[in-house]
Order: C-alpha cells, then structure tokens, then sequence
C-alpha cells in the first residue's frame, strides 16, 4: 500500500499532525495505532486542566482527545487500529502487524509520533525483590482509569512528577490510602497547582529530599524503607524509616519511544533522546518529521498539538515538492538552558520558526534572549522560568532571514532555588 | 485569623494571606489580581471540578470517565463520590450526556466525558 504521508502514532501528536497533513494537501495520509482506539496516553488522564491554550477552556483528557479524533473521521484518513509498526526503513517503507496480519506500506513521508513512556524500578536502582505492587504510575492510571482495577490499597509514591501527584489524588478518591510522595530532588517537579490540589487537599506528605532505598516484600510489597538524602543525593545516617504498604507507583521520569526511528538510522540527539529536527520538524531523513513526546518530553499537550501541526503541514509540503530549503543555521542552548529545540532552523522558510527549550533552574524576573553572533534577534520577559515548564517563543521569517551565522538561545536573570 | 495560601494561578505561586478582620477580609502578598481572587475563593469558598469512573455495563471498556459540569464545594467531594460509586450506567453512551443531575444539591451535573459504544 502506498500512502502520501504515513503518521506513526495515534496520540495527541499523531492526530494533529494526519489532520494538518491532510488538510495541507497530502492526499493519502493514515494514522497507524497500536491501541485499540485513538487518542494515546490522553484517554486515561481523566482529570481536567487540558486544553487551556489551544481552546481556552478546561477539558478532561478523553474530551481534548475527541476534538482531534472527530476531525481525523471527518476528514479522508485511513485508521488502523490495534497495529503495531515493527519496521521502518531509511526509505520509507513501513512494515506492521494488525489484525489481518503482516502489512507492508510505502510512504513518501513519515510523522513519528509514537510517545514516549515511562522509566521503570530498574532505572532507579531501588534494593529488593521483584514482588507485585510495584507500578510505574502511568500505568496504574491505565489500570485504575480506564481497565477498572484499584492497583492496591495503602501506597507510597515514588517521584513527584505531574503523573505521580495525579495518581495520589486519583488512588485517594477511590479509596486507597496513600501515605506519602517520596522525592529526591528538594523541590517537586510538579505543577504547583497539581502540589495544592492533588496533595494538600487530601493531607498527602511530600517528603522532599528522601529516596526509597528498599523494598520490602517477596511475592508483595510489604513496605518501603525511606532516608533523606544529602545535596549530592547520598543517605543522611540516621534517618531511615520503615512505611508500611502494599503498592509502591513510580513516578521517575519518561523516555522518548525511538526503537523505530533508529531502525530508520535517524539521528538523536543525546540530550533530548528525540531526533534531531529542524525548524520544519524535519528529521536528517528528508521527508521523515518528528513531533510530541516522541521528540522531547512535554509537559502540555497543548504544545504538543502546536508543534504536530508543523510537522504535519510540514510532510504535505515534502509531498507537493514545497519544501525547498536551502539555508540552514544550527541552534546552541546557552549555559542555562537545558535544551533547545529545533537543533537546526531553516533560514529561507516563510514560517519562521518555533524555539522550544527548558531552563536548568529556577529563574525570576528572567529574559529569554535569542542571539545570533553578538546581534540580538529577539528578547522576551517573563515573571518566572522553571524546568518543569516548557517555554515557547515562535521567531517570524523577517527575524532571521538575514541571520549568517549560528543562533544561541538564553536566560539573563537571578537564579532561584 | 490568618491563612496561608499558595497560589495556583501560574508558577510563580505567590505566598497570599489572607487575615479575617473586623473590617473583612485583609488580602497580602498577591501580584495579580487572579492571585487575589482565588486567595479569597480559597477562603471562603473552596470548590473544585470533580473528575472520576462511573462503571459502565455492556461498554467496550468498563469504566466512563465522568466529571461535574461546574466546580462543587471542596468538602462535598467525597461525599459526591459515595454518589458516585452507586451508580452503573449502560453503553451506548455519548460525550456531554448528563449521567447525574444536580448530584447532592450542589448544582452541578455528572456528564459524560467521552463516547463508549457497545462490545460486541
């Protein structure tokens, strides 16, 4: 089967960039889904806060998700549901297993927006057997939410990322006791909002500055034994305790689902452990495009679905033969930065370009500075910078048409901890 | 009195009290007016969106996200989810259909939050 654009992924990603494609001008696009539905990791995040940015109002996971989902059928695109890619060569040929079997496609571009998921016990080097109850915390939201099964019923949380306060609240509202958030940084990678309602509205401890160092239990948890830990994340003597519990969720980080995009030979960058894009959201493949979480971890699916769209309307240019870039620049993250993205953008492009990157620290009152030599192509302030948000500043055409060199992006401001 | 509150309205979370007086209530340490508003609803009035399952019969999966229509006093949460957790409902069923009415007086409605068909 040959299609103009193939879309990798059914997730929030997936959806609207086939949407953007299409509407661009690819006229054969499909969306290949391993789920049984579309809407990826979006179905099971139940709680509200989703959508403020691309339709100014509160929507829970499965109603963002719908939006996109009722344009996708709306509109000419092909859905394979429950069908896993297993291959995907620098060619763009796409091998996948379905419900009729093996299936070979051909695409002239390719969209990978397969996600990412989570780090597991064995990331974190925690001691102890492999007993039952231990669960990333997104896979319990799974379980809980979607498949009817409360995971256990007194819990300790490993991990105070958005996922993992998510779950305290949601295990607490269905009964579960859960007795502590355990996090080993001295501040909570969450959202302060997600801190407040999803912890302090239910009297949830956040122990900052504490790890897990073993799980007690051989069939099934029996309990955690945690220490506070010193700035270099070393045990502090004396300071061990026993929890006792059933189920211990993991909420410790995600990872970027690339197994196919290398199996294309495309590059990634080690930093962001997505490919490496330039402003088109192309990868070094021409006409293979990356976009969501697939490229680098988000913290809104509001950018993800801004970023898809480019990379969307992106692959129907390649198919038309419209994207004919000549002029590239790469692109530098400055001391305070943790990443930028794109690595390279594409200077003769009417679209300019959409930098997003996240910060190391906490800053106040900072300005986001973007260079290129000693010239200033654009500044913006802002109140606060964290790492836990990402921030994006799109860079009209006029801006840096005329760049020479390379451009770096950075923070001017007090540092904040 | 005074209460300590964090804000929640963008990451800066400003530290608000808000202090009981004679002459009403005395609100410091906002920075917008967003901050100040939510200090004062926090305190006289906390209400959130409530978002959970309901158990479905015949659905292709067994659970239906659902959430209330408006936010509901922050103490009736779990009374509104022994409510809740009452009731099974039968596939088909559509996003935005009302699944409770008024649950517990609160004004608010339990509505659907996506599409389940029937398993077959």
């Amino acid at each position: 089967m040959e299609y103009d654009c193939i879309v990798i992924g059914g997730g929030p990603a997936g959806l609207a960039a086939a949407i953007e494609a299409k509407d661009n001008g690819a006229d054969k696009v499909c969306i290949i889904e391993r789920d049984r539905e579309l809407g990826g990791i979006l179905n099971q995040c139940i709680h509200n806060g989703f959508g403020l940015h691309e339709f100014k109002e509160e929507l829970t996971g499965p109603e963002y998700a719908y939006r996109f989902i009722e344009e996708v059928y709306k509109r000419d695109i092909d859905v394979y549901l429950n069908t896993m890619v297993m291959d995907l060569s620098k060619g763009k040929e796409v091998v996948a297993l379905g419900e009729k079997g093996l299936m070979n496609f051909k695409a002239k571009s390719v969209v990978l927006a397969m996600g990412c998921r989570e780090r597991t016990a064995g990331a974190i080097g925690v001691k102890g057997f492999r007993p039952a109850g231990v669960y990333n915390a997104g896979m319990a939201q799974r379980l809980i939410n979607m498949e009817g099964y409360l995971v256990g019923k007194e819990v300790v949380i490993y991990g105070s990322g958005d996922i993992g306060l998510i779950m305290a609240r949601r295990m607490t509202l269905e009964g579960a006791n859960v007795k502590a958030v355990v996090e080993i940084m001295p501040h909570s990678s969450g959202l302060n909002r997600n801190i407040h309602q999803c912890l302090n509205d239910f009297n949830i401890p956040l122990l900052l500055s504490h790890k897990v160092v073993e799980i007690h239990g051989k069939s099934r948890v029996e309990g955690v034994t945690i220490a506070e830990v010193d700035n270099k994340f070393n045990e502090i003597d004396g300071t061990r305790e026993y929890i006792s519990c059933d189920t211990l969720l993991l909420s410790v980080g995600l990872i970027p689902e690339n197994e196919l995009s290398q199996k294309a030979e495309v590059t990634l960058d080690p930093r962001t452990k997505g490919a490496l894009v330039d402003s088109n959201m192309q990868t070094e493949i021409p006409g293979v495009f990356s976009c969501g979480n697939v490229l680098h971890v988000h913290d809104i699916v509001d950018f993800v679905t801004r970023e898809s769209r480019i990379a969307g309307r992106n692959a129907a240019r390649f198919v038309r033969g419209e994207l004919n870039n000549s002029k590239y620049v790469d692109v530098y993250a400055g001391d305070k930065l943790n990443y930028v993205l794109p690595q390279r953008i594409a200077l003769d492009d009417e679209n300019g370009a959409l930098i997003c990157f996240r910060s190391r620290k906490i800053y106040r009152n900072p300005t986001v500075k973007i260079y290129t030599d000693d010239k200033l192509l654009k500044e913006k302030k802002y109140k606060i910078i964290v790492p836990s948000e990402m921030i994006q500043i799109p860079l009209k055409s006029d801006v840096i048409r005329d760049v020479k060199g390379s451009i770096r992006v950075d923070i001017e401001g007090e540092e904040n901890d | 009195m005074i209460r300590d509150i964090t804000c929640i309205a963008c990451p800066l979370g400003c530290e608000i009290k808000v202090e009981d007086t004679e002459k009403g209530y005395l609100i410091t340490g906002y920075t917008c007016l967003r901050g100040k508003d939510y200090a004062l609803q926090e305190v006289t009035d906390p209400r959130r969106i409530l978002t959970t399952t309901v158990a479905v019969e015949g659905g292709v999966l067994p659970l239906l996200p659902v959430k209330t229509d408006k936010a509901i006093p922050k103490d009736m949460i779990f009374k509104c989810m022994e409510e809740i957790n009452k009731i099974k409902v039968k596939a088909p069923i559509s996003l935005g259909d009302v699944i409770l009415e008024n649950i517990l007086n609160t004004g608010a409605n339990l509505v659907a939050c996506r599409n389940l068909d029937v398993r077959k």
